[in-house]
């Protein structure tokens, strides 16, 4: 096969990327962009084992490859592990996974360039040397970042900030460091100075991720994924394949997108979110507050308040998530349906711990996507609402964002749940939120609390429902 | 006519346009499946890895390019794989 065969096909396989991304407009058109993007990558993939060169140019090369059999096995290797993750994968640790995912993607363009840049040697050209340089610190920081990324969001590790005395100045060190390994590996050259930049990139990885809490994972997983993004289309440089720069470039984009809707759905900029940790006062400890009522419920009780509402919005958050607790919700919301109540679900954007985790869950949960309803649209409707049920959320409905200058979480647009003629809070304790910012919305007199894990406190709700 | 690096910078250019016009119309509902089919889509550097280990001259080279390979499948057919258990999940009302 020859060059212009090949880059022609590659071509093909870089449109069904941009067709495959085309297709996430809709829910209707999603699956079937993603089959296209699959067979684009998959032809992508096979094209380089047929892939001989042209004999005029001088790189003509015999096939099959060579290591055709390790290259091989590597590639089985590969598919025992990713498939059986992909398939059993809980769609409540999807963040995990995609995490994973993406940092084993930066991990791979930093090896590839390194490989090259090793293989080149003295040949390379200073753009060479600098994409890989791009490609080795921007892909290590991702790859590192995402496995801490990954041990935080399986709870392998604390899931709140991590913070040392002098973590500022380490971090500002280890930048330092990167630049100038960079520098080293630019002029001087050598195996030394790639491995120095690969290891300190590494570390930054880790010291990077290390300060965001749990709550702020979303903003990081999306940023590293415009990273990995970036990584792949510095490598598609240096190997001069445009498919990989399209690719890559693709990613980016989407990633950088992501950032900024998280960013602003936050109400924070970006590096408030990743170095806020460093900067924050340490908030007033809450074991001195004062004791002061709150109205709690029964099941039956809130059955009963849902039974006479006209209009229902769920607000789910990550409690939802970690109770498991979305089909019993949809089960809830059938039979409220089915008494003619309206019901629509109330999302955030950064409910959960990566874009769009709460519609993920509750479309397993067989929510017809219709009923998933963003903050904007659905914010003006909660004057009209008889019953907010707030699920495992907190930060993202807590007014002290509008009313409290000075609060971690003050001008991050909420959802405005206090709207509503009745609210109710399912919750596991009276413990505040990821945030540890008090909601006075908890001692509204509208306001019912009712204690307990979502999954079994709804499961009553529901029976108690379909006895009315 | 342009340099190849001129040519593959322009192609870098135009490809951050045409991505910031299709992902910005992206349903915000389906932010998820758009980052793990992102993810699944940068997992072609496999290709890379395979050239790569295609070139390789010594043993260390040949070791990561291989470990490259490993990781460059499991993301992007465990990408693939998982959006789409996802994206089969989103159905809208039964009619």
């Amino acid at each position: 096969m020859n060059r212009n065969l090949y880059d022609l096909i590659g071509l093909a396989a870089a449109v069904c990327f941009i067709l495959a991304l085309k297709g996430l407009s809709h829910p209707k058109t999603a699956r079937r962009g993603n089959i296209i993007g699959a067979i684009g990558a998959t032809v992508a993939t096979l094209l380089v084992f047929f892939f001989t060169g042209n004999k005029e140019d001088g790189n003509y090369h015999p096939l099959p490859l060579n290591h055709l059999p390790l290259i091989l096995a590597a590639i089985g290797l590969g598919l025992i592990v990713g498939v059986p993750a992909a398939r059993r994968v809980q769609m409540t640790a999807m963040p995990q996974l995609v995490a994973l995912f993406n940092g084993v993607g930066g991990g791979a363009a930093a090896l590839v360039a390194i490989v090259e840049y090793l293989k080149l040697g003295s040949d390379a050209t200073t753009a060479e040397v600098i994409a890989t340089v791009f490609t080795v610190i921007v892909g290590s920081v991702s790859f590192s970042g995402s496995c801490i990324t990954f041990a935080k969001l399986q709870e392998l590790m604390t899931t709140r900030p991590v913070v040392f005395p002098g973590g500022r100045l380490v971090i500002a060190a280890n930048v330092l460091g990167v630049f100038a390994a960079a520098g080293w590996v630019i002029n001087s050259g050598g195996n030394t100075s790639l491995a120095v930049l690969g290891g300190l990139s590494l570390l930054f990885g880790i010291l990077f991720v290390l300060p965001v809490g749990g709550a702020d994972v979303p903003i990081v997983i999306s940023l590293l994924n415009a990273f990995t993004g970036l990584t792949v289309a510095a490598s598609g440089y240096v190997l001069q394949t445009t498919l990989l720069i399209v690719a890559g470039t693709l990613v980016g984009a989407s990633g950088t997108i992501l950032t900024r809707l998280m960013a602003e759905a936050m109400g924070r900029s970006l590096f408030k979110t990743l170095f806020g940790a460093f900067t924050a006062k340490p908030q007033a400890d809450t074991g001195a507050q004062e004791v002061r009522p709150v109205k709690s419920g029964s099941p039956e009780d809130v059955a009963i308040l849902l039974n006479y509402a006209r209009r229902v919005v769920i607000v789910p958050g990550f409690g939802l998530a970690v109770a498991q607790a979305q089909h019993t919700v949809r089960e809830m919301a059938d039979v409220l349906a089915a008494k003619g109540i309206d019901v629509a679900y109330g999302i955030h954007a950064v409910a959960g711990r990566m874009p769009g985790h709460m519609n993920v869950l509750l479309a397993e949960a067989n929510v017809p996507y219709e009923q998933l309803v963003e903050m904007d649209e659905v914010n003006p409707t909660f004057a009209q609402t008889d019953v907010a049920l707030v699920i495992g959320a907190n930060d993202v409905v807590n007014p002290a964002a509008k009313n409290s200058p000075g609060c971690p979480i003050y001008g991050m647009p909420i959802l405005e749940v206090a709207d509503a003629a009745n609210v109710i809070f399912l919750k596991r304790s009276m413990r505040p939120g990821f945030a540890g910012i008090e909601n006075e919305l908890l001692y509204d007199p509208k306001t019912t609390l009712l204690f307990g894990d979502a999954k079994e406190t709804l499961t009553k709700v529901v029976s108690a429902l379909k006895s009315l | 006519m342009m340099s190849n690096g001129m040519a593959l910078l322009a192609i870098f250019t135009l490809a951050v346009f045409v991505g910031f016009e299709v992902v910005s119309k992206v349903s915000s509902t389906l932010h998820t499946p758009l980052m793990s089919g992102a993810n699944a889509i940068h997992g072609v550097i496999l290709v890379g890895a395979i050239v790569v280990a295609d070139h390789s001259s010594n043993n260390l080279e040949l070791v990561l390019a291989l470990v490259a390979i490993v990781l460059a499948t499991i993301n992007m057919v465990g990408g693939f794989v998982v959006t789409d258990r996802m994206l089969e999940m989103f159905k809208g009302k039964k009619k």
